[in-house]
């Protein structure tokens, strides 16, 4: 089992979840995130006095998977995120060690889907 | 004789103005962090009610009733003798205590302005303590030195339609020494601190900008010529004043920004309000667009290069407007306009500007020292400022234990 | 290749984004969360009525690393963040199987810079 975390730009979310469908990858927790990788921040101004700003607006999506949908996950992500400029973000894998679904206490991969 | 009209203008005009203290709430709520929006809205509202008792009690009467050069008297405690008919001293066509709740807004809004220099690390007690005495000892006498009947500078011929000296000066010079002897907030400088709603900032404005015709109109005391002329160039001013701001920052920093245009006409609407009933439409134009100019000097450049942590700008925007148009009476002022007022520089009455200037020197004194010493006073007896710790948590929770908003749910 | 999580105290994250600076790691997630350890919370009262408001506000930090990065990371997360109170944070690390640069497609450890 593997955990998925993507960071992508908020504005490619709906092509993101659009694609997972199609990838049968439906179960996923989305949550707003401020990051900053190579894309460098911007700097904002209030009354007058400016401020660097490094933190830029992104979605961090978490979906745990087993083996078999890694790849599928991975190749839906950036199908839906990609556009080739920076600051498209990124996807971590990271091993599960283990699931449980809370109403019915099944564990391992079955509670995964 | 007391007129209908004259009489549903004022109490509707004392309605707006009440408006203003809670418009300022949100103008101040919405650029402070998210911790500290009800600590704001809290003083605000606060001095709303506080003030008002303190008005009713003895403010009134030692801001307006017949007294020495200083002060009032006290012969109307308790609103003693103030009634419903008209006091021909202040307003010949109104009930008296139409004119009492008139003035009472007034009274509100000056201490609930040098809220923004203290936010986010005053403690609720003190403020209490601070806005009690500071009405007491600075708002009654100042006004009564202004607009009270034996007031000194009345007497010496200065001129202050709405309250520019009374209020704007008056706030912002005591905001100044507030922002001066609290300190600075922990990381200022340091770090960043956004407004943390600006949207909230912007209804605030909205709230007040509506509230101030009330506060310039108003400030004629009846529904006449008067009142239409320090309508129009409200309006006017508050107009040219969030537009120059705009631009300027459109042409220093490449973008105009919504807290700069509603800053610059906050700025505008300041400092048309001692000139509302003596200057004309296009003397309105160029107060607004200078009153920008002047406060985004103060903003974006001397407050960060001496450092003092005037957090929302109350000293930057409302004194500096407050100054630059009580002067412009001075230059703008004509009795074309208001018989009762007096011509300054430009039609021909050079003595006019001497005159306001040593209103406006007077008042900054007196409110500059006499903040000082009330302050002092409450740092030494209860402490002023909250504990560092307090302060990371945010005023909302360290001295309410209420959050304005949730993370989750 | 490791993930460094770390819950800090939320008027500590410009300080800990200096030192992130610092120490050459620039790529970080920034999320709010609830969360609470030792520190007790703030009982908040609505109108006469106690909530025992024993979640705190707090931010989360995401940090994809290769393996020398590690300690410079945690040291400077330390040394931001730490007060030598308690609600000061803590700092937890997962292996990471996986890392995707979404524009490149590029994978591993070169993604991760």
């Amino acid at each position: 089992m593997k955990l998925i975390i993507a960071m992508i730009q908020p504005h490619k979310l709906p092509d993101v979840k659009k694609a997972l469908f199609e990838a049968d990858v439906h179960k996923m927790t989305v949550t707003n995130a401020l990051g900053c990788g190579q894309q460098r921040g911007f700097s904002e101004t209030y009354r007058g006095v400016i401020t660097e700003v490094n933190l830029l607006k992104k979605v961090r999506l978490e979906i745990a998977v087993n083996e078999e949908f890694v790849e599928p996950t991975i190749k839906a992500i950036i199908r839906g995120a990609k556009t080739g400029n920076i600051g498209d973000g990124k996807i971590f894998v990271t091993t599960l060690d283990e699931c449980i679904r809370i109403r019915t206490g099944e564990k391992g991969s079955a509670a995964i889907g | 004789m007391i007129n209908a009209g004259d009489t549903a203008f004022v109490l509707l005009s004392a309605g707006l103005v009440m408006l203003m203290t809670p418009g300022l709430a949100f103008f101040y709520g919405g650029m402070v962090r998210r911790k500290n929006i009800l600590g704001v809205l809290m003083q605000c509202f606060t001095a709303l009610c506080v003030i008002t008792l303190q008005w009713v009690f003895f403010g009134y009467s030692l801001s307006f009733a017949p007294g020495t050069g200083f002060w009032g008297g006290l012969q109307w405690l308790g609103l003693n003798g103030v009634g419903l008919e008209p006091n021909a001293d202040y307003a010949g066509t109104i009930p008296h205590q139409a004119f009492m709740i008139y003035q009472a807004m007034f009274a509100i809004i000056t201490p609930a302005l040098i809220i923004g220099a203290f936010a986010e690390r005053m403690k609720f007690s003190a403020f209490l303590v601070f806005s009690i005495l500071w009405a007491t000892l600075v708002y009654n006498p100042v006004c009564h030195w202004v607009w009270g009947v034996g007031g000194w500078l009345r007497n010496l011929g200065v001129l202050d339609f709405a309250g520019g000296i009374v209020v704007h000066i008056n706030a912002g010079i005591a905001a100044l020494v507030t922002a001066l002897v609290i300190g600075k907030r922990k990381n200022f400088g340091h770090h960043p601190i956004p407004p943390h709603n600006l949207p909230f900032t912007a209804l605030g404005t909205g709230l007040l900008w509506f509230g101030w015709f009330g506060f310039n109109a108003g400030s004629a005391l009846a529904a006449n010529g008067l009142a239409v002329n320090a309508f129009v160039v409200t309006q006017i001013a508050a107009a040219a004043g969030g537009l120059s701001w705009a631009f300027i920052e459109w042409y220093l920093n490449g973008k105009p920004t919504i807290f700069g245009t509603v800053s610059g006409a906050v700025a505008g609407l300041a400092t048309i309000t001692p000139a509302a009933g003596f200057v004309g439409p296009i003397p309105a134009v160029v107060i607004g667009l200078f009153a920008s100019v002047f406060c985004y000097i103060a903003v974006a450049y001397i407050k960060p290069k001496l450092g003092y942590d005037d957090s929302l700008d109350a000293f930057g925007v409302h004194c500096i407007g407050g100054i630059f148009g009580s002067l412009a009476v001075g230059f703008f002022a004509s009795k074309a306009i208001n018989p009762a007022g007096a011509d300054g520089l430009f039609f021909g009455n050079a003595h006019q500007l001497k005159i306001q200037a040593i209103g406006v020197l007077a008042t900054a004194a007196y409110s500059f020292i006499a903040t000082f010493i009330i302050y002092k006073v409450i740092d030494a007896v209860i402490g002023v400022r909250v504990s560092e710790k307090e302060e990371s948590l945010g005023l909302d929770l360290a001295q309410h234990r209420e959050g304005a908003y949730t993370v989750l749910e | 290749m490791k993930l460094i999580i770390a819950i800090i105290q939320p008027d500590k994250l410009e300080d800990v984004k200096d030192e992130l600076y610092h120490a050459d790691v620039n790529l970080i997630t920034v999320s709010e969360v609830m969360g609470h350890g030792r520190q007790k919370g703030v009982t908040e009262v609505y109108r006469g009525a106690k909530e025992m408001g024993n979640l705190l506000r707090k931010i989360r930090l995401e940090i994809a690393v290769n393996e020398e990065f590690v300690e410079s990371t945690i040291k400077a997360i330390v040394k931001g963040a730490k007060t030598g109170e308690t609600g000061d944070g803590k700092i937890f690390i997962l292996d990471l199987a996986e890392c995707v640069r979404i524009r490149t497609e590029e994978r591993g450890t070169i993604a991760i810079g």
